[in-house]
């Protein structure tokens, strides 16, 4: 019997869902798991009927960290030159807004996955945490930068050097979470959310998607010309047309991707 | 066990055990209680009653334990009264106080925490606390402003007034005052009648008020939406429906 997939994508058009599925091992980012979902991404990136991607766990747990058996069991020279964490850059590849729908536990890299997605919609029942200390190790996938930027050092201080975690609400107020769902709802509501964004015009949700990431890497300056060289750019495109005539019609636009 | 705990069908009955301290909160009693709010939290108890054996229903901190360690009490609520009253408050199914004597301190919180009191008689109610120098805590300082607005609660938390069971009625601090002997059975049969309600209704219902006291109205409606949505697709709902409508056509 083959083993089940470590990642379950299903499409319903115009969103995609992309479920980790380790679920007896609480979604550990195994590297076969890290894999396989950055290979679902970027098919899912390059087609161009999938206009928003949500990426969840199930509801107990989006993702409790990186496999700590494996890592226990590998040799540091072998972990420095795996490519393990490098592959996780791949995500910064995909151009499609990418939505975390995170219930339950989300811990470590499964943070870290959830902060390097766009938008967070989280159920009253996530946790989020970065524990690593407490096993010797560090946040190494993106922890120590990204958790400081989308909360501020004080409390990502907090979140790294204690292993507090942080429940939906606090998550919410501190700007790690978009929105907070009740539990039943974790899943819908994020793909209620992919459908909207998915409804935008899609070249400029792209542009934008870039724009908002450079934002945390450049200097004002730097980011308003990017900015605005950006703009430009969707406004060549047909769709801006599209969508300006439709608005002052009063009508729905209709996307062509040109 | 200083915490006796027994099941009425649906309903789990705890019933603090230590009538000749009229029930005051150790460790022993706080690790049982823990324990049992863990039980409770399994899907087929569909509602709680605490209550108290003996005289009291209970008067919080024993103070024999206290001179043991006089100054442990910070320690004593992060590591026991806090996690218990967070539990109690999490608890998706209603939780009734079946009070039957007098409440005091942490036992006011711990009624408070609750959804529904039920007060025999003889039941009391003093918060003790200020009068020998402490602070209200158990989330009495919280469930008190939520339950009488500011003004009650700070008298009352500070005058340390003792009030009966009619004077906690009149000020909506119970719900209702029985006669000593039939406290209980009647609790009982106020838990198994929201026990029998259909589908998850009343455990939703707490979770939206629970909320109400920290959310915006916009926030608030949005809850309302997707929980109501979560509430349709349960088979209660559609059964409850179904008989409504033959019911009428009939």
């Amino acid at each position: 019997m083959a083993a089940a997939p470590f990642v379950l994508v299903e499409r319903e058009l115009p969103i995609a869902t992309v479920t980790l599925n380790r679920p007896r091992e609480l979604n550990a980012l195994s590297e076969p798991l890290v894999v396989a979902l950055m290979t679902a991404l970027s098919e899912l990136d390059g087609d161009r009927e999938v206009r928003a991607i949500v990426l969840g766990g199930d509801e107990h747990v989006f993702a409790a960290g990186a496999d700590v058996k494996q890592m226990a069991a590998t040799d540091p020279i072998d972990f420095a030159f795996s490519g393990y964490v490098e592959r996780w850059d791949e995500l910064r590849a995909i151009a499609t807004p990418l939505i975390a729908a995170v219930s339950g536990f989300c811990l470590g890299g499964g943070c870290e996955l959830a902060m390097a997605c766009d938008l967070v919609i989280a159920s009253e029942t996530a946790q989020f945490g970065q524990p690593e200390t407490g096993v010797g190790i560090i946040p190494g996938a993106g922890g120590t930068q990204r958790l400081v930027r989308a909360i501020g050092k004080a409390k990502a201080m907090d979140v790294i050097l204690t292993g507090r975690r942080l429940d939906a609400w606090e998550a919410e107020r501190a700007g790690l979470v978009a929105r907070v769902v009740a539990r039943e709802a974790w899943l819908r509501e994020a793909q209620a959310v992919a459908r909207t964004v998915a409804a935008q015009a899609p070249i400029a949700q792209r542009l934008a998607k870039q724009a908002v990431d450079r934002a945390a890497d450049v200097g004002l300056a730097a980011g308003l010309q990017l900015e605005r060289q950006a703009l430009y750019l969707a406004f060549a495109s047909a769709d801006a047309r599209e969508g300006l005539t439709a608005f002052v019609e009063r009508r729905e636009p209709t996307w062509s991707w040109t | 066990m200083v915490l006796d705990v027994t099941r009425e069908q649906d309903v789990l009955v705890l019933t603090l055990n230590r009538p000749e301290a009229l029930n005051a909160f150790t460790v022993e009693l706080h690790e049982q209680l823990a324990a049992a709010l863990k039980a409770a939290a399994k899907p087929d108890v569909r509602a709680v009653v605490v209550t108290g054996a003996g005289r009291g229903f209970c008067v919080g901190q024993d103070l024999d334990e206290v001179q043991e360690q006089p100054t442990g009490a910070g320690e004593r609520l992060r590591r026991f009264y806090n996690p218990n009253v967070l539990a109690l408050r999490a608890l998706e199914k209603p939780v009734f106080a079946a009070i039957n004597g007098p409440t005091a301190g942490a036992g006011i919180g711990l009624a408070l925490a609750c959804d529904v009191r039920v007060a025999a008689r003889r039941a009391s109610f003093v918060p003790a606390f200020v009068a020998i120098g402490l602070v209200p805590d158990s989330a009495a300082s919280f469930f008190t402003v939520e339950l009488l607005g500011y003004a009650h609660a700070f008298e009352w938390m500070t005058s340390n007034r003792k009030l009966d069971a009619e004077e906690a009625l009149a000020l909506g601090l119970v719900a209702e005052v029985v006669d000593d002997e039939a406290l209980l059975e009647r609790t009982l049969e106020r838990a198994a009648r929201l026990a029998s309600a259909p589908g998850e209704a009343v455990g939703m219902t707490k979770r939206l008020m629970a909320h109400a006291t920290h959310a915006r109205l916009e926030q608030q409606l949005e809850l309302e939406r997707q929980l109501q949505d979560a509430a349709t697709r349960h088979p209660a709902y559609a059964e409850q429906v179904a008989a409504f409508l033959a019911k009428r056509s009939r």
